[in-house]
């Protein structure tokens, strides 16, 4: 046994783990999925004295797709989003991204809502749901509160969630039908944490010219970063790679990413530019062919 | 360690089941070795990062190292243990990694045994690129997972055979049948 003694509680009800929290505070730890979780309490970099898991806490495991938003519970599995035809179908961006987080063991375990809380700058979801205007919904016993995900992400493993506060919901708009999207990272073994990803969405008007286009960066800060000088030079022209390149150059004065053992801040910053231009590209393409 | 804070949990392994009295820290993959005794199940790293520790809970894979015993309460846990038949004849993975050669020290093989296991299931024709991703979550350090790729997609090519002669024979008993009642 490799973690240090915590006492378990398993509620299943939203309100019993909210009251759980309100009770522990400080002392306690929500564990959803545990894929980030127990790593750390295994090398004893993080000791709760209670984990509250809420793994049983089925109200909050869903998927609800309306004409214009798509809800995710926070306790809903990665490998439910990977599989859910009406996600594929409403929202590709997702299920592709979805296949690139870890393997799919840890997909079996690990959920939205504690990959969004545990807020590493270089993992998918963060980076997917600020390219996709995704708010988050937060609940605790006297309030709930919904953020954008730059209200929500604050710097690398840090996020403004409350010590009473659970996770419950994302909710993602639907985006209109001449969207294309795409994301790519760069990884040192398939399923490591990315050195850099990156995601874009490009959205086409009647003529096939830029309506609006998102592109967002991870691994180069301690947050999901958009640039969004960037693609407003986009706006109003017909997505072709070499403007695509012009405006990806610039990323080279706008992004500062800090050395770490895996790679310097110079090599980071080549990455983004090479990554920002291919995920703009394919996103740019699939926008044309989707318009058709 | 007060007394109070051990946990009754009631799993089924295999087909059958266990209860076991637990720490809430004592990880799955220990419950299975220490307290139910099957040692099948290797612990690698213990932090999900090897994949040694792989087995199928509630019909998923899953690092066996990152679920607490208390939260396999109720489920149904197959391992390595479980593969063979109960007369013991291996099962077509097995086999193909005897037949080409898909282990060296072993210690990976459960893990990647399992995790094979799980996507021949899901995807039964694969190609090679697909078969690398499948056992992308397990690490092995001796084969340079050349002779487990062979092996998995041998092991794919029997057991869509032996589907196919299961149907061929389940068809023929058809016939058979037909022609009893023609006599």
């Amino acid at each position: 046994m490799k973690p240090a003694v915590f006492d378990y509680y398993s509620p299943s009800e939203l309100d019993e783990a909210l009251c759980l929290l309100d009770e522990f505070g400080y002392d306690a730890k929500i564990m959803s999925g545990g894929q980030s979780l127990i790593p750390m309490m295994n090398m004893r970099l993080a000791r709760p004295k209670v984990v509250i898991d809420i793994s049983k806490i089925e109200e909050l495991n869903y998927i609800r797709i309306t004409d214009s938003v798509i809800q995710i519970g926070g306790l809903t599995r990665h490998f439910q989003v990977e599989e859910s035809k009406e996600i594929e179908q409403v929202c590709p961006l997702l299920t592709e991204g979805m296949k690139l987080i870890g393997h799919s063991q840890i997909r079996s375990r690990g959920t939205i809502g504690g990959s969004v809380v545990h807020a590493d700058p270089t993992a998918e979801l963060p980076v997917m749901l600020s390219t996709l205007g995704a708010t988050i919904t937060l609940a605790s016993s006297e309030e709930v509160r919904t953020l954008t995900t730059d209200e929500f992400f604050m710097t690398y493993l840090t996020t403004t969630i409350e010590t009473n506060e659970i996770l419950v919901s994302i909710e993602i708009p639907i985006p209109p039908a001449n969207t294309g999207y795409a994301i790519d990272e760069f990884t040192l073994r398939k399923g490591d944490f990315a050195i850099v990803l990156a995601a874009a969405s490009v959205t086409l008007d009647e003529q096939g010219k830029v309506k609006s286009a998102t592109l967002c960066l991870g691994g180069v800060d301690g947050v999901p970063v958009l640039l969004d000088e960037v693609t407003e030079e986009l706006i109003g022209n017909f997505p072709d790679s070499d403007l695509i390149l012009e405006c990806c150059n610039r990323i080279g004065d706008l992004v500062d990413p800090e050395p770490d053992i895996h790679a310097s801040g110079e090599y980071r910053r080549d990455l983004s530019i090479t990554y920002a231009k291919r995920v703009l590209e394919r996103a740019a393409m699939r926008a044309v062919n989707r318009k058709g | 360690m007060p007394q109070s804070n051990l946990k009754n949990i009631a799993l089924t392994v295999n087909g059958k089941e266990y209860t076991a009295f637990v720490e809430p820290r004592m990880l799955l993959s220990d419950v299975l070795r220490d307290e139910l005794g099957l040692t099948g199940t290797h612990v690698g790293c213990e932090h999900g990062i090897c994949g040694a520790c792989t087995v199928i809970m509630d019909g998923r894979p899953v690092r066996s190292c990152l679920v607490y015993g208390v939260q396999a309460d109720q489920a149904e846990v197959s391992t390595v243990e479980g593969l063979a038949d109960s007369d013991g004849g291996l099962h077509p993975l097995q086999e193909a990694f005897w037949e080409k050669h898909g282990l060296q020290c072993g210690f990976c093989t459960p893990g990647m045994l399992m995790s094979a296991c799980h996507f021949l299931e899901q995807n039964p024709n694969p190609n090679r690129e697909e078969i690398r991703e499948g056992i992308s979550g397990n690490l092995c350090r001796c084969t340079g997972y050349q002779n487990i790729v062979d092996a998995v997609e041998l092991a794919a090519e029997m057991i869509s055979k032996n589907k196919k002669c299961d149907d061929e024979s389940s068809d023929l008993q058809v016939v058979q049948t037909g022609r009893k009642v023609n006599v």
